[in-house]
């Protein structure tokens, strides 16, 4: 994962409640053993008819989507289920952050994981992003905040969280140099439980 | 001075931490049982093969094939074989368990099947254990009091490299079922009910616990079904106390402890349900007497009304007129008797013995409709060979339905068993999300009862009707 510190970018805005991860990637795109190639996969059941033609009122499919690296979206975005597909899938489409009143929780976990910023901010400020929708915006990781239009406020993000965004830290590196805690808990624990009989 | 109350959860939680959490950092948890499956862990392995790291301990990751593979009955009597990128993940599955050591009870494995269902079958999902998967059903496991939850595949490679994943403690959300469910009104109508009340979004960075004698009163096969939906309500984990329900139906399981051990491990287990005095972080009442059987009209399983009710006003919002729009309902109207194409019976929710025994009760000596396709894939091998035994597959083929083999099929429509754009189906499933079943389909969630009730009218219809 590659450190960073601050996202620039115009917003594309999806104003839509309980973006469940069938929708970011529907399962049918699933069918792959690489996380390389998804961006077919974006929101293909929104961004297209059953023909394959582009729907001209989806918001990926209009003009302000070029270039945009950050995403508005409604409450509870990423509901369903746990497929890491959503978060490469809105990678490999451009985006750096999605911004929401609240996330799923396994939807959050991914993303993190992959550097792909999830902002939360309240409804007044969310209203205000879906009101001057394609404004540009600075998500400041560093600082936690999140500047537009001459507006800032501050964003919850662990200190965990950013401390890994911010350098690029990897979780599984992290972890793995917990060997020695790992090993003394498995030695006091015992074996499998279902292997103990 | 006296223990603090602790939860179920704070007793697992504690009871697995490496390393407590801090302001800076997350929780070290160990995971007891790690599953895998054919579609949420290649990328996982392919990590771990990049970094030249291998698995710490693949004695306790088991995987099977259920997502991906196909159902369909081959002219040669047995299941087809996937086909294309399909295969691909099957093969690769295969490959990746042999060269780390993991076992896998693959299609052809008299052990094989949905993967939350195939845990508790072969007594693998024990109380007071922490239980993972690349799956966000995984919360089916906290029937048995296990703390079960879904992760990605990031996640999953970190459990294979480690045994233990980076977690911060989720807050505790107590559902108390008082009464008793009516007859013809069942585990499914309980959640989908719950999750109508709550929405979708209630319980996000909770675990749910669920209480009272409702719950209590439900068979193993009916936690299961409520605590697989927790995630609808946003929970990642949802657990019930293990009791006697619990140790009896774990008793003599292939992987359930045997003699001294066993003793041992329900002493352990009795100590594990939530003391008395506990404060959870927030609470809901269900009166399960009220309950009538449920069925969504839309498309997030929050979109929940009885079955009898009319089809709910929008009342301006949005996303509940996208959800109208989308599924061509018009508010005010009945949604019994209006006309379905598909019956599914299956998936990790609902396709247990029990569940198919429903589901045979109204379809027993009747006729699906003309002109409706009903699909009934149990969930394991295990429980197709058990149903056979008892004849069900004889009551659902001279029925007109079809009898599959075993896996995850038309609930995410990821093989080729998927609606057609436009058609409308009652599913036992979890998920009525737009295109789920089949980009363009359009789903009504419900119990098996309901289902099958459908199957034979060809439109909504409330089972109880059809029971003598």
């Amino acid at each position: 994962m590659k450190p960073l510190r601050e996202i620039r970018s115009r917003t594309l805005v999806l104003p839509v409640e309980n973006v469940d991860t069938d929708q970011i990637i529907p399962a049918r795109f699933l069918v792959t053993t690489s996380r390389d190639g998804l961006e077919p996969g974006l929101f293909a059941d929104w961004r297209l008819d059953a023909a394959g033609r582009p729907r001209p009122d989806f918001a990926l499919n209009s003009p302000d989507a070029e270039g945009a690296r950050v995403l508005v979206a409604g409450r509870n975005f990423g509901c369903g289920s746990s497929r890491e597909h959503a978060v490469w899938a809105l990678q490999a489409g451009g985006f750096e952050a999605v911004i929401s009143t609240a996330f799923a929780d396994i939807f959050r976990a991914n993303a993190l994981k992959n550097g792909l910023v999830p902002v939360v901010v309240d409804e007044s400020l969310h209203a205000r992003l879906v009101e001057a929708a394609g404004t540009e915006v600075t998500i400041d990781v560093d600082a936690c905040a999140i500047a537009f239009g001459g507006a800032r406020a501050a964003f919850p993000l662990e200190p965990f969280a950013r401390h890994c965004l911010l350098n690029g830290q990897d979780e599984l590196a992290f972890l793995l140099a917990r060997e020695e805690k790992i090993a003394a808990f498995e030695a006091a624990a015992g074996p499998a439980p279902w292997r103990s009989s | 001075m006296p223990a603090l109350p602790r939860t179920l959860v704070d007793r697992i939680w504690d009871a697995h931490l490496v390393s407590a959490e801090t302001a800076e950092t997350p929780a070290v948890l160990y995971v007891d049982l790690h599953l895998i499956h054919e579609v949420t862990s290649p990328q996982a392995f392919a990590e771990l093969r990049r970094r030249g790291i291998t698995v710490r301990r693949p004695e306790r990751t088991v995987a099977t094939m259920d997502h991906a593979i196909p159902t369909r009955v081959g002219a040669d009597g047995r299941r087809a074989q996937p086909e294309g990128a399909a295969a691909e993940q099957v093969r690769a599955l295969e490959r990746n368990c042999r060269d780390f050591g993991i076992e896998l009870y693959g299609t052809g494995d008299d052990r094989q099947g949905i993967v939350h269902v195939i845990g508790p079958e072969l007594g693998l999902t024990h109380p007071g254990t922490t239980i993972v998967c690349g799956d966000s059903h995984t919360s089916t496991h906290g029937a048995f009091g296990a703390l079960a939850f879904g992760i990605g595949t990031s996640e999953v490679g970190h459990v294979l490299a480690t045994q233990c994943l980076l977690q911060r403690k989720p807050k505790t959300f107590a559902v108390e079922c008082g009464g008793r469910l009516r007859e013809g009104v069942t585990a499914k109508d309980l959640i989908l009910g719950l999750i109508a009340r709550v929405g979708t979004g209630a319980a996000t960075g909770h675990a749910i616990e669920y209480r009272g004698g409702a719950v209590s009163a439900l068979s193993m096969e009916g936690r299961m079904t409520v605590c697989n939906m927790s995630i609808e309500a946003g929970a990642r984990a949802g657990l019930v106390a293990p009791d006697e329900t619990t140790y009896q139906f774990l008793s003599g399981r292939p992987f359930a402890p045997r003699g001294d051990a066993w003793d041992r491990a329900v002493e352990r287990w009795r100590a594990l349900p939530t003391d008395a005095e506990v404060r959870f972080d927030r609470s809901e009442t269900l009166d399960a007497s009220s309950l009538e059987p449920m069925i969504t009209w839309g498309t997030s399983p929050g979109m929940g009304v009885p079955v009898r009710a009319p089809v709910p006003a929008p009342d301006g919002d949005a996303g509940r007129e996208k959800a109208l729009r989308y599924m061509g309902l018009e508010p005010g109207k009945p949604l019994l008797g209006r006309p379905i194409d598909v019956v599914f019976i299956g998936s990790c929710t609902n396709s247990r013995l029990s569940d198919l025994r429903e589901a045979a009760r109204v379809l027993r000596g009747r006729k699906v409709a003309p002109g409706v396709t009903v699909l009934v894939v149990p969930g394991s091998q295990r429980i197709k060979k058990d149903a056979e035994a008892e004849g069900l597959d004889r009551v659902f083929r001279e029925a007109g339905a079809e009898w599959r083999e075993s896996g995850c099929s038309m609930c995410l429509a990821m093989n080729d068993d998927r609606l057609r754009p436009g058609q409308y189906a009652v599913s036992t499933s979890n998920r009525n999300f737009e295109g789920r079943q089949g980009p363009g389909g359009r789903t009504f969630l419900a119990s098996p009862l309901t289902a099958a009730a459908a199957a034979v009218t060809g439109k909504i219809t409330d089972a109880r009707e059809l029971l003598s």
